[in-house]
């Protein structure tokens, strides 16, 4: 038998990297304090801007394509019936 | 020297054919080393036209060398030798030969000068990639293969179409930038177009690509979309509708993407996606922006193969590739699951990897040309890479929901061929600048700067952050085995309805005007019949009658010869005698 990985299994592993994660978050958010961010645009001088535009997108994308499923979604043998 | 060489296209195309003839090592040397061989080519070419050949009084050329196609032309040769080596244990020769033959016909595409080896090669392209997604030989592969083929022909000769016309117009095939004006510049570009998978002509992708075997999807990835965005730079840039469709191509795939089941067919919506950003470069035109597309191109040619790679190995050594049955593969599959990885942080464009180095070309192209709304597209559609292609993709396969399975990793040449393109796409990532010294203009960009590094971590982070927070509060979207319904619908359940309306509309029309004329015909025929018999008694009674044939002798004659002419039982002689009868009394008539 292959040995087999099981990192994750382990509910204190994720929570590790998930600490980690926010950790990060904290990080780039810190980072912006110390770099110019020369936008060429008036929004991407607001502080912040890339992470705050980062969350929403994603919370639409993921709203507006539950929505899509609504109208798009089929069962798997759409085409052979 | 050059002129004792084959041009690189024919290497391949001829040097497939020897394929089927060879068995075990050698062939797997002599698979490995065509395009070895043509690199080498490639190298030892200088700018300028070679490979002239003369044919009914036009000047075909089969190299045009410029650092445009030079640089195109290199990324497709270092994909044939990652296909090939990713395929090298598949023992299918069909796969082997329309693979290389599919290399081949790219590379003629890609350093044709004119338009008639252009057209020549681009449909070899559509048959041997065809013959790529039939290899499964599944009902479905070869459903999609005839759906595919068909758009493909259908484009091809929109092609063939235009090109005529511009041949007609200009008196020469040679061709370089056309720009959009007059009817053969928008056939052309249909036809072009077409095989970018651009919106609304993309449903033959994520239609078909899916459909392939573990190692022939590889090789589909990179040839057909890239080599037409090859085009696009070369005969339309700066086509402002370029732009829209570009900006159509990033975003509304990556809903599709969101949704779909099928890991290939994912990574095949994220596919038309990455192509959208080329095509927003193209449709900006500026140097910085072409240069960005470009750039782009060599870096998803490698890593949107690498995930393919990564998907085709789960399929090859699970069987399965749709989220809902896959998941926890990285207990056993752990380097896969790395070089997924790599693949997803390159695509995802996180810096250090080579999306970066490309995407942020044509995203700062956009900032320079102040298209304040495109900028904000590209910008949205880079998170969505993140949801679809970063996380999804090797959430849903090596980690999520434990399946149960317990899948090896796949053979060594495949993870061979995986760990080289991760390894580009580090590389390219890192080390740039050989990267940049191939594009076609001179390059003054910075990719590595305080403000692009931050500000895209910052957008990249942000979204996996709301991807962590929407898992853990359970609405992000569950995997649910389905079909989302796009463009192919309209000649996949429309077509099928239209086919419908004509079979009983037309096919009824048909039975009533059928009944109608036979109708007609058989009483045109009746009446000819009881015409002969009635002027056969007519006659035949008045010979009886002077014979002195009287009363029961008479009726038993006349009976007899009424039967005879209906069941056409009447000798010969007889109906002559009618007959020249029948036309002495229209003599005597008249």
């Amino acid at each position: 038998m292959k040995k087999e990985l099981t990192i994750f299994d382990n509910p204190k592993n994720v929570k590790r990297l998930r600490l980690g994660f926010f950790v990060a978050l904290v990080l780039v958010l810190i980072a912006e304090f110390f770099v110019d961010m020369h936008g060429e645009f008036s929004v991407d001088h607001f502080y912040g801007f890339y992470a705050v535009y980062g969350f929403i997108s994603y919370v639409v994308l993921i709203f507006a394509a539950k929505a899509l499923r609504k109208i798009t979604m089929r069962k798997e043998d759409y085409y052979d019936r | 020297m050059i002129d004792n060489m084959l041009p690189p296209a024919l290497i391949f195309i001829l040097g497939a054919v020897l394929i089927p003839f060879l068995k075990g090592k050698v062939k797997a040397a002599y698979m490995l080393a065509l395009p070895i061989v043509v690199f080498i080519t490639l190298l030892n070419l200088s700018l300028g036209n070679t490979w002239i050949v003369e044919f009914w009084g036009y000047e075909l050329i089969m190299g045009r060398v410029d650092k445009l196609s030079l640089v195109f032309a290199y990324v497709f040769t270092i994909m044939a030798f990652l296909g090939v080596l990713f395929a090298l244990h598949v023992k299918d020769n069909l796969q082997h030969v329309s693979g290389l033959v599919y290399v081949g016909s790219t590379l003629g595409v890609v350093l044709a000068g004119d338009f008639l080896s252009l057209y020549l090669f681009w449909e070899i392209m559509a048959v041997s990639s065809t013959f790529l997604i039939i290899a499964s030989r599944t009902r479905e592969s070869r459903e999609a293969g005839f759906r595919y083929i068909l758009m493909h022909l259908v484009g091809g000769l929109i092609l063939l179409a235009g090109i005529v016309l511009y041949v007609q117009k200009t008196g020469t095939i040679a061709f370089d930038y056309i720009g959009l004006n007059g009817i053969e510049s928008y056939l052309i570009f249909i036809g072009i177009a077409l095989n970018a998978a651009a919106i609304p002509l993309h449903a033959w992708l994520p239609d078909a690509y899916p459909m392939g075997t573990p190692t022939s999807t590889v090789f589909l990835s990179a040839f057909t979309t890239k080599s037409a965005v090859y085009l696009l730079i070369r005969t339309f840039p700066g086509a402002d509708i370029l732009i829209i469709i570009g900006a159509l191509m990033v975003s509304l795939p990556i809903f599709y993407a969101v949704l779909e089941n099928d890991i290939r067919r994912v990574l095949s919506y994220s596919l038309m996606n990455q192509v959208g950003f080329m095509l927003v470069g193209i449709g900006i035109g500026s140097q910085l922006a072409l240069n960005g597309a470009v750039a782009h191109a060599f870096c998803h040619i490698i890593y949107k193969a690498l995930l393919f790679m990564a998907a085709g190995s789960v399929l090859q050594m699970t069987g399965k590739i749709k989220c809902t049955e896959i998941g926890g593969l990285y207990k056993t599959m752990p380097l896969t699951c790395l070089f997924c990885l790599v693949g997803a942080a390159s695509i995802s464009a996180f810096p250090l990897f080579s999306g970066f180095v490309s995407k942020s070309m044509i995203i700062s192209a956009s900032v320079h040309e102040k298209i304040f709304i495109i900028w904000l597209v590209l910008q949205f559609a880079s998170t969505g890479v993140v949801d679809h292609a970063g996380i999804k993709v090797p959430f849903f396969t090596f980690f999520g929901h434990d399946s149960g399975i317990r899948a090896k990793e796949p053979p060594l040449n495949m993870l061979l061929a995986m760990g080289i393109a991760a390894f580009l796409c580090v590389g390219l990532g890192v080390f740039y600048q050989p990267l940049y010294n191939l594009l076609p203009f001179p390059v003054h960009y910075v990719p590595y700067t305080g403000a692009h590094v931050v500000g895209q971590l910052q957008l990249l982070m942000f979204g996996a952050f709301a991807f962590t927070l929407l898992i853990l509060a359970g609405y992000y979207i569950p995997e649910v085995r389905s079909k989302n319904l796009d463009a192919d619908w309209t000649y996949r359940k429309f077509g099928r309805f239209a086919y419908k309306v004509a079979d009983k509309g037309l096919n009824s029309l048909n039975r009533i005007s059928e009944r109608v004329l036979m109708g007609f015909v058989k009483g045109l025929v009746s009446f000819f019949k009881s015409a002969a018999v009635k002027i056969a008694l007519f006659v035949s009674v008045n010979i009886w009658l002077a014979l002195g044939y009287r009363d029961k002798r008479l009726e038993i004659k006349k009976n007899q010869l009424y039967n005879d002419i209906i069941e056409g039982t009447l000798p010969i002689g007889i109906g002559a005698a009618v007959a020249i009868s029948f036309i002495l009394l229209m003599f005597i008539l008249t």
